[in-house]
């Protein structure tokens, strides 16, 4: 049996009285150790929802729950050692005047020894690749440095979970690549669970479990290929398909009974190739 | 308007130890009414690059020809207001240039500053919102009030307001979901396609490039590392890999797809539908019974 991490039970959220609801009645359980991913267009409640784990936000109504705990104001403080977040835009999030300060930072608000902190500073920048980098000053490094520096700071808590609120959006392809290389490797070296909430298809096909947003409800909770799988319906929700997810379609449309939803490359081509051996 | 560069370099800081040349020695020709793509990875110089397009900044060494309009070290035109009413300027993030009252007042800025009359900004305003996929119910509203994608329409509306012969679009759809970033650039194809502009698209994608563009440069650490028509340059994977770059996918595939089966199919920016069909007929011919 998996255990839970969080639990949202029939939360609903909005920013004011006099405002629409963001969130509508959301229900869902993100299991410990997998890779969730959570998709949606703008204003579809995601990144609500990555607030809501941390309370940054609180629900009007439903509960939370982070390992049984429920987010309120009391545990706020015990949770959000437990939940760390990563944002958008890597300027935004940098408090040291050292890549090694910035990441001591949130350890020195915990009151870690020091020995304890030297040797996470050690652990989790050689985790995300920047070892090398400890007094280099946060102005000289690219985005994609700046995020990575950004996740180490989060894992120097050892938290339980990572939430990566768009982390890659505004990186250029190389730095993007860098990040979901780090994150994999993060995830073979230590026991995480990882919620990443994204645009990119690729970061997409790599979770284990999606949950699309709409209009701030949860329209559909599966696996990459069961997703997208309803390519005419991501596509009204105002959501992309990968590239071969649509050549596959457009395949069947001819006539070719392809039937295994390939994801990438390798998947279309076999089943072409087999396809091609029973002509 | 023609975009010319000859021998392009741009140094910060000249002659200070901290000198560095963003730019160097970079020459090209963009005929009028071309829609070109440039593309680099942060740090390549495509920034520098554009802002030679409206005479924000001049070539240290060089020329910059844009239109009649000369610019180089020596020589400033004497009429850069009007080179840039002629080329417009989508920056990054437009929106946080956004600052009237009402969305309408703000599209109506760029267009009074260049002394264009109150009944045409008007005009031009009707014409303007609907064709970025805005209400005419907005204009009365703050633009602080609008969503991200609408703020993006107005600040853009703003931009075209000025009525630019040539379009300049730094990564125009950056934040932006799928569909927000489909409809964005669909709208600047058929703008450019209708007013006969010369566009300018600086982008990360190159599924973007080979889609809209037919000119692509590819720019790295300074200096142009590539050019051409984009089913030219786009199939060149070790050239594009050398610099990290990919790709596109499509291309990827066909690449993959004749590793395979032994069968070429050749690229022709077609459409995923084209394609389906041309690899349902390229592999009747490949025999795998052996």
């Amino acid at each position: 049996m998996r255990e839970a991490l969080v639990e949202f039970r029939n939360v609903s959220f909005r920013y004011g009285e006099d405002q629409p609801w963001v969130l509508k009645q959301v229900s869902f359980t993100i299991y410990k150790n997998e890779w969730i991913a959570i998709i949606g267009h703008n204003g579809s409640g995601k990144s609500t929802i990555a607030k809501l784990m941390n309370g940054l936000l609180f629900p009007q109504e439903g509960t939370i729950l982070i390992n049984n705990v429920p987010v309120n104001e009391e545990t706020i403080w015990d949770i959000r050692k437990e939940v760390g977040m990563v944002f958008q835009n890597p300027d935004n999030q940098f408090v040291g005047t050292t890549v090694q300060d910035d990441v001591a930072f949130g350890m020195e608000n915990r009151g870690i020894p020091r020995e304890e902190m030297v040797k996470r500073i050690d652990e989790t920048l050689t985790a995300v690749g920047m070892e090398s980098y400890r007094l280099t000053e946060p102005h000289r490094l690219s985005g994609g440095q700046k995020q990575r520096v950004a996740i180490a700071s989060v894992l120097a808590i050892s938290p339980e979970l990572l939430i990566l609120d768009e982390a890659t959006a505004m990186l250029d392809p190389k730095g993007r690549m860098e990040i979901m290389q780090t994150v994999s490797n993060v995830r073979e070296r230590l026991q995480l669970t990882l919620l990443t909430i994204t645009h990119d298809l690729q970061e997409v096909v790599q979770a284990e479990r999606v949950i699309v947003m709409n209009e701030g409800e949860k329209w559909k909770e599966a696996s990459p290929r069961e997703i997208f799988a309803e390519k005419k319906e991501l596509q009204r929700i105002g959501l992309d398909v990968p590239f071969i997810a649509t050549l596959a379609e457009e395949l069947k449309q001819q006539g070719m009974p392809i039937t295994n939803e390939p994801l990438n490359h390798e998947e279309l081509l076999e089943d072409l190739w087999t396809l091609h051996s029973k002509m | 308007m023609d975009i010319t560069f000859k021998n392009v370099s741009y140094i910060y800081q000249q002659n200070t130890p901290f000198a560095h040349r963003a730019i160097d020695n970079i020459s090209f020709h963009i005929p009028s009414g071309t829609f070109v793509a440039i593309i680099g990875h942060t740090g390549s110089g495509k920034s520098t690059l554009l802002q030679h397009l409206n005479g924000l900044v001049r070539p240290s060494e060089g020329e910059v020809k844009i239109g009649d309009f000369l610019l180089s070290h020596e020589h400033k035109p004497k009429n850069l207001m009007e080179l840039r009413s002629r080329v417009g300027v989508v920056f990054q993030y437009p929106e946080h240039q956004l600052f009237e009252e009402t969305v309408a007042k703000d599209i109506a800025f760029g267009p009074e500053n260049f002394g264009v009359e109150q009944a045409e900004i008007e005009q031009r305003i009707k014409e303007i919102v609907p064709a970025v996929g805005l209400s005419e119910a907005l204009l009365a509203r703050s633009p602080f009030e609008l969503s991200g994608g609408q703020m993006r329409r107005a600040a853009i509306a703003g931009v075209l307001a000025v009525k630019p012969e040539i379009l300049v679009l730094d990564e125009p759809t950056a934040g932006l979901d799928p569909r927000g970033q489909k409809e964005i650039m669909d709208m600047f194809y058929d703008l450019h396609q209708q007013q006969k502009l010369t566009t300018v698209l600086v982008t990360h994608s190159m599924e973007d490039a080979v889609k809209y563009a037919d000119h692509v440069i590819i720019l790295n650490k300074g200096t142009k590392y590539m050019e051409g028509k984009p089913e030219e340059v786009f199939i060149q994977q070790e050239a594009l890999n050398q610099v990290q770059l990919d790709m596109p996918e499509m291309i990827q595939f066909m690449q993959a797809f004749q590793a395979r089966f032994g069968t070429e199919i050749p690229f022709m920016r077609q459409t995923v539908e084209d394609l389906a069909v041309q690899i349902q007929e390229a592999l009747k011919g490949v025999d795998v019974h052996e």
